[in-house]
């Protein structure tokens, strides 16, 4: 991985294995909870959710009325309410306005609609340039935004997440709204990338 | 709280680490972290004490310490708070596990 670390992985990893085995032997955690809970963020949350409610505004002007006035109450509508997910909001991009979500004080993220964050939302560099040099910031990501467009930071707290509802592309005029939902990438939601056009019948999701 | 979590508009911290498909989990460590802190701050500690115990790391440490290792702190400093475990016996099994695996 690319982060530094300042002990050995194998030491790190003997640490947590103590641990561990004490909280086990002590019946303070349950190791098929632990499993599930690795589970569910490895393979059940993740930007598909997120995707699905980007894909809805795009194709029902109401939903995405209520969805940008009120982020929460829209969310639950479609059931997709989740741990550190309890209060939304989104904020939308247009042509003349970029969004981007940092958290400067640790990693807050919609889990339940993005999964857990990416390590560069997590590190020290994103944390502290986002909200003082973002176009430096989305260039490092290949996004370069004319100085036209607005470029709007808007920092995450423990209580309340952000997302960012982006522009649906040209050229997706024809497309389901599962169609349009896959098109949608994490780093689209969070503002560090737009959606592209469909180019291939399977769209990657990043 | 003034501490060295506080990073916004800091300067000096480098390019951002972007890793193309990245796992969830690097290791099976972050892995277990993540999950027993999951486990215990949805049950014995409010999320605000969580974040509490983060930002008390000492500052060298923060800066240099990966995410899950700042995750694995905050765990050890809340546990050994609360008395549900104790510096000593983590130290102990620590050494138990490595004279049984080596």
């Amino acid at each position: 991985m690319t982060t530094h670390h300042h002990r050995p992985e194998s030491e790190i990893a003997l640490r947590v294995k103590a641990i561990e085995s004490l909280l086990v032997e002590k019946g303070i955690v349950d190791p098929a909870a632990l499993d599930t809970i690795i589970e569910h963020y490895e393979h059940q949350v993740g930007p598909h959710v997120g995707a699905q409610i980007v894909a809805k505004a795009w194709v029902d002007p109401d939903f995405k009325r209520r969805l940008l006035a009120d982020g929460t109450g829209a969310i639950a509508e479609l059931g997709l309410t989740g741990f550190s997910s309890e209060h939304m909001i989104v904020v939308a991009n247009t042509a003349t306005v970029h969004n981007l979500i940092v958290c400067t004080l640790c990693s807050c993220y919609p889990w339940a609609i993005l999964g857990l964050p990416p390590t560069w939302y997590k590190s020290l560099a994103y944390r502290s340039r986002a909200v003082i040099e973002p176009r430096s910031v989305l260039a490092e990501f290949g996004l370069v935004l004319p100085d036209t467009v607005e470029v709007c930071v808007w920092d995450s707290n423990a209580d309340l997440r952000y997302l960012v509802l982006p522009e649906r592309p040209d050229g997706a005029e024809g497309l389901s709204e599962e169609a349009l939902a896959a098109l949608v990438t994490r780093n689209a939601m969070i503002g560090t990338a737009k959606v592209e056009p469909p180019t291939s019948p399977t769209p990657i999701a990043a | 709280m003034n501490g060295p979590h506080d990073l916004g508009g800091m300067q000096g911290l480098g390019a951002i680490p972007i890793e193309e498909n990245e796992p969830v989990f690097h290791s099976a460590w972050e892995a277990k972290v993540f999950a027993m802190s999951f486990a215990t701050f949805s049950t014995f500690f409010p999320v605000d004490e969580t974040r509490h115990a983060a930002e008390r790391i000492p500052a060298g440490e923060y800066l240099s310490a990966s995410y899950y290792e700042r995750w694995l702190a905050a765990l050890e400093l809340l546990l050994t708070e609360h008395g549900w475990l104790t510096p000593a016996e983590i130290e102990d099994r620590i050494t138990h596990l490595r004279q049984t695996e080596s």
